[in-house]
């Protein structure tokens, strides 16, 4: 049978794998993709522990975190589009000013 | 001890995830993202609350999944190809990444969350009615708040791309 153990040793190399993503990507779209997993392993864990503990609140919890993950990469990418327009480029690390 | 089909579907979410950060095309990666996303809908499920699963299947692989694409084909130039990474960097990457995995690990371990009494899923599972229930009495004004975070979001995604030097020629026009 499943532990809860085992879930969140899954989540836990999620979590990594998203911050490895973070700090060595440059590329904008693949730190959305990074921020995504890392939020994709905390609902993991609430989902985890919402039935361990018989609980239907972490579910409620996980519901709304799914809904604020889309809001945010809806922004993110219109984000990206728009400096992608302005610098012809995804590299973080050419985004050097902030003024439009 | 898992069985089969968690250690699947652990194997399918952790190595999409790794697959989505590393493959050189993007579009791939958009792909793999979306299937990653199809593995944590599975836990859901293995963890008897099939209600978010769905919920996860409709948001991530069917909206997110399909904006990261659009996306992609938006930007699509050389930029998307050019990796232009350095080696100490990466390296200095998966050294953080050991040692996220070896800390989170010992905090856990050292929490007693292995401890046989508790680690063992021994109730029963939340009904989606519970869910329901919650949802329209107590939750209900901070559904009525997401939705207006989530109309707030879709405006200032329109607001954020929207041409202004388009939109003055046709002014002109007019």
């Amino acid at each position: 049978m499943n532990e809860l153990i085992d879930f969140v040793a899954v989540a836990v190399v999620l979590f990594a794998i998203g911050i490895y993503g973070l700090v060595v990507k440059r590329n904008a779209i693949r730190m959305i993709f990074s921020i995504e997993i890392i939020a994709n392993a905390a609902n993991l864990n609430l989902i985890a522990f919402s039935r361990n503990l018989h609980n239907a609140q972490g579910q409620m919890f996980a519901l709304f975190s799914i809904a604020i993950a889309a809001a945010e990469v809806a922004v993110g990418l219109g984000i990206i589009i728009i400096a992608y327009r302005l610098y012809k480029e995804i590299d973080v690390e050419e985004f050097r000013s902030m003024k439009g | 001890m898992a069985d089969a089909l968690f250690v699947g579907v652990a194997i399918l979410t952790v190595g999409s995830a790794i697959v989505a950060l590393e493959t050189r095309e993007l579009v791939y990666g958009a792909i793999a993202l979306a299937i990653s996303m199809m593995g944590i809908a599975g836990f859901f499920l293995i963890l008897d609350s099939p209600f978010v699963a769905m919920f996860q299947i409709t948001v991530y692989v069917g909206a997110v999944a399909v904006l990261v694409i659009f996306t992609v084909m938006l930007v699509r130039t050389q930029a998307l190809f050019s990796i232009k990474e350095d080696h100490r960097r990466k390296v200095a990457g998966i050294v953080l990444l050991l040692v996220f995995v070896g800390g989170i690990s010992a905090l856990v371990l050292a929490s007693g969350l292995n401890n046989p009494a508790f680690t063992k899923f021994n109730t029963p599972a939340i009904d989606v009615a519970a869910i329901g229930k919650q949802m329209v009495t107590y939750y209900a004004p901070v559904l009525i708040l997401l939705g207006l975070t989530l109309a707030a979001s879709v405006i200032g995604a329109l607001a954020l791309a929207r041409r202004e030097d388009i939109e003055q020629k046709n002014e002109r026009v007019d």
